[in-house]
């Protein structure tokens, strides 16, 4: 099993994603290069948090170009896993991968604080390791986190449990006061169709050591360290 | 031919100039001169500062590298090493706060990693004018409506400044300071500190060691910004400061980042030599310092310099100050690997000169010997004044009597009768800016990234772990200014004190000091007695903490129109954690635990924030600070935190006590408000008062509030007696209100949750808010 950390010029939380899954989850993890086109040594792919490229544009606008994201593309269209946060949601956004668009956080300010997320969907191989409707502490970090997408989409999302992650209250409620930056329907994150591509806004893996206050995030990455080893014994 | 007219426009005086010709043995030409000026602005060159800061204790068993260098570095164990230093950009923040803040975060994060060391940390220490509504007062300038609305507009781009360059380049903002007062309305104040992580053998510095070697030029293109930004920054402003925007700088975070991170790669390749980011002064500091640390000379030449526009003079690329740039001379031979790792990270990256036997700066453009002088003219022997001083009388008033009929006064307009006037006078602190929660700010930093914050903002220290080790680093920006202005060498060993009391509550042993001495104008010899006074205040201090210190900034001339700011020596601690379980923060914990006080309180209210909320004024004696009996209470704590006796602790600073007891019942990250009820009898006899004003209020030093298992008071009281610190029980933890009383009687209650709305609510309620249109 091997995981690959997508290194975009501007990428901030490549060292964290590695540490995680190396350390924490002690699973084997490779640094991935944004000039690299062959992605097929990895069974999953994390694109991490930043400022790819700047993101003097739109979050994410530039890296969709960069040369590894046609191979990423690709990956996950042969069923690969795909894990974006934060700048790797809006990147995945932007690739198409995920449907959708992050727009300013409603307050037009960067905001970075530990916010409530509730578990929507237990049936994603990222999820899994998670009960339906269980509230995690996690902290998000962004000036572009307002998930919009069109009434068409947002009604597929719904109705296809693609909506993995909401913001609510701590006793997961979901109410207006609990969204921190105006997402449509509290989104906090989305998978694809084939649920094998998720994208979220809050950053699991700041939240999976015990000597930062909080350990909600680490199942994410157990969930899919599981589901690949599933996937390795089905496949030999 | 350079006249009269032209030496004023580059700050130079004729008497400078006469010593610039007898260095040259000849006059210069212009573009001599423009390197001369920067070199020797105020900035530079340390000229009103260095004959005091030799007084400044500046060695230590822990200190690798003290002043002098890009960054101070010290030892943290296991062959670790953090790089650390705090720099001011407050003339770029006043005139043009967002860009001016930003270049401001990416100077101090260049000299961090310029020093072989990745940045994990930064903190800011910001002050601004006031800010609220209610202290408009249109009979002073500072205080108008139109400047209160721009004191706002400054903080908000500061604060945006700050955060969308940290939070780009990937480095925590963890914590700091912000304080506001008149002084500052048009004079903000713009302190930022970083923090590295270096092992030991892998080092760098920024000399131009072995002849022959090349000089390489990499990051981001040379352009005509910046020109003379440090020679603007060593001058009082005027009504026309606005036109001097051009001089400011433009940051882009996204460069720094790929520079830090080829930089970090090219060191590791083992073909650097030295290194030295080009800050203030940009090319002309660099090359002719880095020469001038290794007794050589760096010859360049400007044609290969890559340039962001067309048709600049050698004047104009010699003092830019274009940002996200570097000056490397790299091992003969191994310039390609260099070249390479820097073209990966698509970074420009070009060979422009090399390092010289001659100790001179050598400039070649268009094929003419441009410039040629004597490193030692641009550095040591640049001139040094020892400015007259003039001492002033400190203040010594007792505001006592001020302070009773302001409280009585106080009845007459009191917002809930609940608790009767001294919950008033609280709730009032706790809503006052300087007190409030800061969480308008440090929520628009990335203060997590990186995974190593442990403590969250708004504890006493900022604490983050060092993953490859168990060890942590907690960290601390203080200066009270008012103490400062009036008691300037009081004010300066307070700072020292409740710095390095910060830095203790959270579990570390104090280790070393970098200091941003904020001062108005060195030709006002009142200034210059009050800088010398901060300077012996400091070391004096320092030398009985223990802590060297590691190098710093000064920054002059802090005035517009004739108004100049309060002294400001932000003094920048560093400490360290030897095991993580040490971590401790202000917050009370549980239910039942006993609330104790270290120290003992006095008639402290002279320039308290009691005293400005209450009156506006910022007057009285200074609190006296015994540094021996401060040592013994940061010993009492240390000690106690590190026999696993602890559960909170908390400095008393602005506020005193009261605001110190209500800030620990707040709530933090998963855990709610609780209250507290204390008694206050011990501890005002053991203190020898009575009056409860002052035992509420007063900012006494060397006071930290401790909260323990019932079981372990006996112990906490041992280790204190041990130590020579007084100890006294004041109270139990609990509950959902904040009661204080003393012989019987309540002075102050009310609800946690109440008094925590209120703090909580001050900034927010000050800013946002539409943005008014108001004319410059």
């Amino acid at each position: 099993m091997k995981f690959g950390v997508v290194i975009f010029p501007g990428s901030n939380c490549d060292h964290d994603t590695y540490h995680v899954i190396s350390k924490v989850v002690g699973q084997p993890v490779d640094f991935v290069w944004h000039k690299e086109t062959d992605v097929d040594r990895f069974d999953a792919i994390i694109l991490p948090g930043g400022f790819s490229y700047g993101d003097y544009l739109r979050s994410g606008a530039i890296a969709r170009f960069s040369p590894v994201m046609r191979s990423v593309v690709e990956f996950a269209n042969n069923g690969g896993l795909v894990l974006g946060i934060c700048n790797g949601f809006q990147i995945l956004c932007e690739s198409g991968l995920l449907p959708g668009a992050l727009l300013r956080n409603r307050n037009l300010k960067f905001i970075c604080e530990h916010v409530n997320v509730r578990v929507e969907q237990t049936n994603t191989v990222f999820t899994s390791g998670y009960n339906a409707g269980q509230v995690l502490s996690l902290p998000i970090a962004h000036g572009e986190g307002n998930y919009f997408c069109d009434n068409q989409t947002l009604a597929e999302l719904e109705n296809e449990g693609r909506i993995i992650f909401r913001y609510s209250t701590a006793d997961g409620q979901i109410t207006d006061e609990a969204n921190p930056n105006g997402s449509l329907r509290n989104i906090a994150g989305i998978c694809n169709r084939q649920r094998n591509v998720l994208g979220l806004m809050p950053h699991p893996e700041r939240a999976a050591e015990s000597m930062l206050g909080c350990k909600d995030g680490r199942a994410m990455f157990l969930s899919m360290a599981d589901a690949l080893v599933q996937l390795l014994k089905a496949r030999a | 031919m350079i006249t009269p007219e032209i030496l004023d426009q580059h700050n130079i005086s004729p008497e400078e100039y006469e010593r610039i010709k007898q260095l040259m043995g000849r006059e210069p030409n212009f573009t001599e001169l423009g390197i001369f000026s920067v070199m020797w602005s105020e900035h530079c060159s340390y000229k009103s500062s260095k004959v005091h800061l030799r007084r400044l204790p500046t060695t230590g068993e822990a200190l690798v590298q003290g002043p002098g260098e890009n960054a101070g570095i010290v030892d943290i164990g296991d062959g670790w090493c953090a790089a650390f230093k705090i720099e001011s950009h407050n003339h770029p923040s006043f005139i043009e706060p967002y860009q001016g803040a930003a270049t401001g975060i990416g100077g101090i994060l260049r000299d961090i990693f310029t020093m072989g060391a990745r940045p994990v940390a930064a903190m800011d220490s910001l002050r601004f004018g006031p800010i609220r509504d209610e202290e408009v007062n249109e009979s002073k300038e500072q205080t108008s409506a139109k400047s209160v609305a721009r004191n706002r507009r400054i903080m908000a781009g500061v604060v945006k400044g700050l955060g969308d360059y940290g939070n780009a380049f990937g480095v925590p903002t963890v914590g700091g300071e912000v304080y506001f007062d008149g002084c500052y309305s048009l004079n903000p104040l713009v302190n930022a500190f970083a923090l590295g992580l270096v092992r030991r053998e892998q080092i760098f510095y920024g000399k131009a060691e072995g002849v022959g070697n090349s000089v390489i030029y990499a990051g981001a293109k040379t352009g005509r910004d910046g020109i003379h930004g440090a020679t603007m920054a060593s001058a009082e402003f005027d009504e026309a400061a606005m036109e001097k925007r051009p001089t400011v700088q433009v940051g882009d975070p996204f460069s720094e980042k790929l520079l830090l991170e080829a930089c970090l790669e090219a060191m590791r390749s083992g073909a650097i030599v030295g290194i030295q980011d080009m800050g203030a002064a940009g090319l002309t500091s660099s090359s002719c310092e880095m020469g001038a640390r290794a007794g050589n000379g760096v010859e360049i030449n400007l044609d290969l310099v890559p340039q962001r526009e067309t048709g600049m003079t050698a004047y104009e690329m010699m003092l830019s100050e274009s940002q996200e740039r570097m000056l490397i001379v790299a091992e003969r031979g191994h310039e390609r690997q260099v070249l390479e790792i820097f073209h990966r990270w698509d970074l420009d990256a070009v060979i422009i000169g090399n390092v010289i036997e001659d100790q001179k700066l050598r400039v070649l453009h268009k094929g003419e010997l441009v410039a040629e002088i004597p490193n030692l003219a641009l550095t040591d022997e640049a001139p040094k004044y020892n400015r007259p001083m003039k001492p002033f009388a400190v203040a010594s008033e007792n505001v006592s009597p001020k302070i009773a009929a302001a409280i009585s006064n106080l009845q007459s307009q009191i917002s809930d009768s609940a608790g009767g006037l001294m919950t008033e006078a609280l709730r009032r602190l706790l809503a006052s800016p300087n007190i409030a929660s800061k969480q308008w700010v440090y929520r628009q930093y990335d203060h997590m990234v990186r995974t190593n914050t442990v403590v969250l903002p708004g504890s006493d220290a900022a604490v983050i772990r060092v993953k490859e080790t168990r060890r942590s680093m907690a960290m601390s920006l203080d200066c009270n200014s008012r103490y400062c202005q009036l008691d300037p060498r009081e004010g300066a060993k307070l700072a020292v004190a409740e710095s390095a009391r910060n830095v203790v509550c959270s579990g570390a042993r104090p280790l070393a000091v970098t200091n941003c001495l904020n001062f108005a104008s060195p030709e006002r010899p009142e200034v210059m007695w009050s800088f010398s006074e901060t300077i012996d205040g400091m070391a004096e201090a320092c030398t009985t903490f223990g802590t060297p210190v590691t190098g710093g900034n000064v920054s002059f001339y802090n005035e517009t129109e004739g108004r100049g700011i309060f002294s400001t020596p932000t003094i920048g601690m560093l400490g360290v954690i030897e095991d993580a379980k040490h971590i401790t923060t202000q917050w009370f914990k549980e239910s039942g635990d006993v609330v104790l006080l270290l120290g003992t309180t006095h008639n402290d209210l002279g320039a308290s924030e009691l005293l400005s909320v209450l009156t506006g004024e910022a007057t009285g004696a200074v609190p006296k600070i015994d540094l021996a009996q401060e040592k013994n209470v940061q010993q009492a704590c240390l000690k106690a935190i590190q026999a696993g006796l602890v559960n909170s602790a908390h400095d008393c600073a602005e506020g005193g006590l009261a605001v110190a007891l209500a800030e620990s019942c707040f709530s933090s990250y998963g855990r709610s408000g609780i209250g507290a009820k204390l008694d206050l009898t011990e501890h005002a006899k053991l203190s020898g008062l009575a009056d409860s004003t002052t035992l509420l209020f007063a900012e006494s030093p060397s006071r930290i509030v401790l909260s323990v298992k019932p079981d372990h008071v006996s112990k906490v009281k041992e280790i204190a007696a041990e130590v020579g610190a007084v100890v006294a029980v004041i109270g139990e933890v609990g509950g959902e209100e904040l009661t204080i009383a003393c012989n019987g009687e309540t002075l102050a209650a009310d609800s946690v949750a109440k008094l925590e709305s209120i703090w909580s609510g001050a900034l927010p309620q000050a800013l946002d808010r539409p943005l008014q249109m108001v004319a410059d």
